[in-house]
């Protein structure tokens, strides 16, 4: 069992960063009431990151990836969460070894 | 969700609820921890690292977006940034949340830690009926909480033995299981506009100007984008 000094200072700085998020809530309960753009724009800040970190392997890397890509989308908005992981996975192996 | 007498709330009756509304979401999440654990090990985090982060951290969508872009030695401030980007919804729920809750200030700050996705919608939605109370919140926290590390911690014991990840195609997986999460936020106008312009920024970045700074360009272009196409509607 090894712990990497780096390592566990980053993820001291994500807990830390993270219980912020979690409390700031609390202070701000009677005054943040987004309406409007203000909210459309806070509420697309989860789906933009997450897209954000992936686009690279999903666009970028090569045919496989992307066409497993565009499978997985088509899927997931018709399987549960795990069932759209184990299309994806399987998508990408078959088009690795076809392509 | 009804109970034998609907008026009488007790601690007893409250843990049962909580447990009773977190099972379904408890086993849904252990697979992902698992996964979590397994990819995290093969890219370098030893066991001991893995239930660090799940237990301290406790953020399956930030854990997932720091694992897939890990490098050694670790990029701190790059990791706490995504961390703050993607976590920063939690601060609507904290405020939505808090004049439903019946606990103390200091109770408050402690249930807080184990502000989930899931403990909020659960209790949001048991707020409709009565007050979120202390036995109901820490039976959920503490279920869910414990799931997680654990899962997580075992899926970085057992990822070790798997091999290279790439040749089961496991190294793919965070892709498809971020598809899979932003294709739960549905797919109204907002959404798509923000998901193609986040995912072009993103790939152009990354290509011409490389990691890890694909993430912050592409997430901003693609809120602005929100902003940008939501319609400018009146106070509502």
């Amino acid at each position: 069992m090894s712990l990497d000094t780096t390592t566990l200072i980053a993820i001291l700085a994500m807990a830390v960063v993270t219980y912020f998020t979690r409390i700031a809530g609390m202070f701000v309960a009677d005054r943040l009431v987004l309406t409007g753009r203000a909210k459309a724009a806070f509420d697309a800040i989860p789906p933009a990151v997450l897209v954000a970190v992936i686009a690279p392997t999903a666009l970028t890397t090569g045919w496989a990836e992307a066409i497993a890509a565009a499978i997985t989308a088509v899927a997931a908005f018709r399987l549960p969460l795990l069932g759209t992981v184990a299309v994806g996975v399987i998508a990408v192996v078959v088009l690795r070894n076809v392509i | 969700m009804d109970q034998a007498n609907p008026f009488v709330s007790t601690p007893r009756r409250d843990i049962q609820a909580g447990l009773r509304d977190i099972a379904p979401v408890a086993v849904a999440a252990l697979p992902i921890g698992l996964l979590f654990g397994a990819i995290a090990a093969a890219k370098g985090m030893s066991p001991l690292e893995v239930s660090l982060m799940s237990a301290l951290v406790f953020a399956g969508g930030a854990q997932f977006a720091a694992i897939e872009t890990w490098i050694s030695p670790a990029p701190i401030l790059t990791l706490a940034f995504a961390t703050l980007l993607i976590n920063a919804r939690h601060v609507l729920m904290g405020a939505s949340l808090t004049p439903k809750v019946s606990m103390s200030r200091v109770q408050t700050l402690l249930a807080y830690f184990f502000l989930t996705d899931e403990a909020w919608a659960l209790s949001e939605r048991r707020a409709l009926e009565r007050p979120v109370t202390g036995a109901y919140w820490f039976a959920m926290a503490v279920v869910l909480w414990a799931n997680w590390t654990l899962s997580s911690t075992i899926g970085a014991i057992l990822g070790s033995f798997l091999g290279d990840p790439e040749r089961i195609g496991a190294d793919f997986a965070f892709t498809a299981l971020f598809i899979g999460l932003v294709a739960g936020f549905g797919k109204s106008r907002v959404t798509l506009v923000t998901v193609a312009v986040s995912a072009g920024v993103a790939a152009l970045v990354h290509y011409f100007i490389g990691a890890p700074w694909h993430v912050a360009s592409g997430a901003l272009a693609g809120i602005a984008a929100a902003y940008l196409a939501a319609p400018e509607e009146a106070r509502s």
